[in-house]
């Protein structure tokens, strides 16, 4: 098997995330809360050439069909991403991911004074608006660099 | 739409707003038909940070309708000190009473406060977030003395940082009203109170000087610059002097300006103002009263109260 096979191989089953925005795979990641530590397989090709992006991240997870609402707040960092479910090697369904109205217990607010920063029973909840994404707590707006704010403990 | 809690100003629409000065003004005319209304009422005080008017001032409302508080006391007198959350407080705090205002130092607390229990919240203060029921008293003295249409407002003094301003600034999207943000570069409007007054479409100026500005005001709201928001004194002094008034610098002004300020003051306003026709700031904190009352009813009349 080429190096160039191997890096596009088929997966039998599970999800793939196709034209994730370059260079943001790992941050795909860490939004689905995938690090590895659950033992699925997980293959990622980052910068890889792509007719509509120019370079493309693609991500595969083996043995796990992502929910469309688990899927939907990829769009914040990579809007052109399409999910793929595979069964048996063939994809049985092809999905774009939407933008959510909300964003539930993902981001951390970069508010040091923010009540969900507290300690208290509460996850973080932003709404998706124009600009980027909005704290309902405490109004902060995350504009640029959403994946920097990612919950630490995800 | 009627509101179960008063967490921020931008909830309030027009008619929410008019419904509480109306009613304030009512009571206003004839407090004592209103001394009975609310007699088994309870209404918690659960103040984080220290507070004179806006704690009296609800205290005085509840008792003028009939009602009590039960006083949460100050931080190291109550569990608190022993590190209980916020959440477990107002769900013990519930218990208690029919309302609950609640002032604490983080953004967001009473929104939050407000998902764990089923009485009204008010929002008394969230950290440097929104004040809405100051909002409510200060809309009432601006109706009062000039008017909420046709309006042309200077709000000025430290407005990042200043929960008044906030609250202010996004209540007066819902009338005809030009406003103008005069601060020092450092202490300009946050981008979210930015973002929701774009939003709302409102007619805002921002400046950094009050001169250029201060002929065209129906009301001059003062707040006060902080020290600590400094790096140190010099650059302190040197900013905050900017931003204070006195007789002479109204000299330019209308002869039918309001000046207001939410208070406490330090030396943002000369005391050779306080007996002037422009000085409305006392009579504004005055207005807590009634307006709270009006508050309150607005918000408990459409529960079960003494259950």
């Amino acid at each position: 098997m080429s190096e160039h096979e191997l890096r596009v191989a088929k997966i039998r089953d599970g999800t793939v995330i196709d034209h994730v925005t370059g260079g943001q795979a790992l941050n795909v990641l860490s939004i689905l809360g995938i690090d590895g530590s659950a033992g699925l397989s997980v293959s990622v090709g980052m910068n890889v050439p792509s007719d509509r992006l120019g370079r493309k991240d693609v991500v595969k997870v083996e043995n796990r069909e992502l929910s469309q609402s688990e899927v939907d707040v990829i769009s914040l960092i990579a809007p052109e991403a399409t999910i793929n479910i595979i069964r048996e090697f063939e994809v049985v369904q092809k999905n774009r991911v939407d933008r959510p109205e909300t964003v539930v217990g993902l981001l951390s607010c970069p508010n040091h004074n923010c009540i969900t920063n507290g300690n208290e029973p509460v996850k973080t909840n932003f709404t998706v608006v124009d600009e980027g994404v909005r704290c309902t707590y405490c109004g902060t707006i995350i504009r640029d660099a959403l994946a920097d704010h990612i919950e630490p403990t995800r | 739409m009627r509101q179960d809690h008063l967490i921020t100003a931008t909830q309030l629409s027009r008619a929410d707003i008019e419904a509480v000065l109306d009613r304030a003004a009512e009571i206003d005319d004839d407090p004592a038909a209103w001394s009975e209304r609310y007699g088994r009422a309870v209404l918690a005080l659960c103040f984080f940070e220290p507070s004179t008017r806006t704690k009296m001032s609800f205290d005085t409302a509840i008792k003028r309708l009939g009602g009590t508080t039960t006083d949460m006391g100050t931080v190291e007198s109550s569990s608190v000190k022993k590190g209980e959350s916020l959440a477990d407080t107002v769900r013990v705090v519930e218990g208690y009473a029919d309302a609950i205002v609640l002032r604490h130092p983080s953004e967001g607390a009473a929104k939050m406060a407000a998902e764990f229990v089923d009485v009204p919240v008010i929002n008394a203060g969230d950290g440097a977030g929104q004040h809405p029921s100051q909002t409510l008293l200060d809309l009432y003295t601006i109706r009062e003395n000039v008017g909420l249409d046709g309006l042309s407002i200077g709000i000025m003094g430290d407005l990042k940082y200043g929960r008044t301003v906030h609250s202010l600034a996004d209540a007066l999207t819902n009338f005809d009203a030009r406003q103008h943000f005069i601060s020092p570069e450092s202490l300009r409007l946050p981008r979210n109170v930015r973002f929701d007054l774009h939003q709302a479409g409102a007619q805002v100026r921002e400046h950094t000087a009050l001169e250029s500005v201060l002929p065209e005001l129906d009301v001059l709201y003062v707040t006060r610059i902080q020290r600590e928001r400094f790096p140190d004194e010099t650059e302190y002094q040197k900013v905050a002097g900017q931003y204070q008034i006195d007789l002479e610098t109204l000299s330019a002004a209308s002869d039918d300006l309001t000046v207001m300020h939410p208070l406490p003051r330090v030396d943002e306003i000369a005391p050779d103002v306080d007996g002037t026709p422009y000085a409305a700031y006392f009579e504004q904190s005055h207005n807590g009263v009634p307006v709270r009352m009006a508050l309150l009813d607005y918000l408990l009349s459409n529960v079960e109260v003494g259950q």
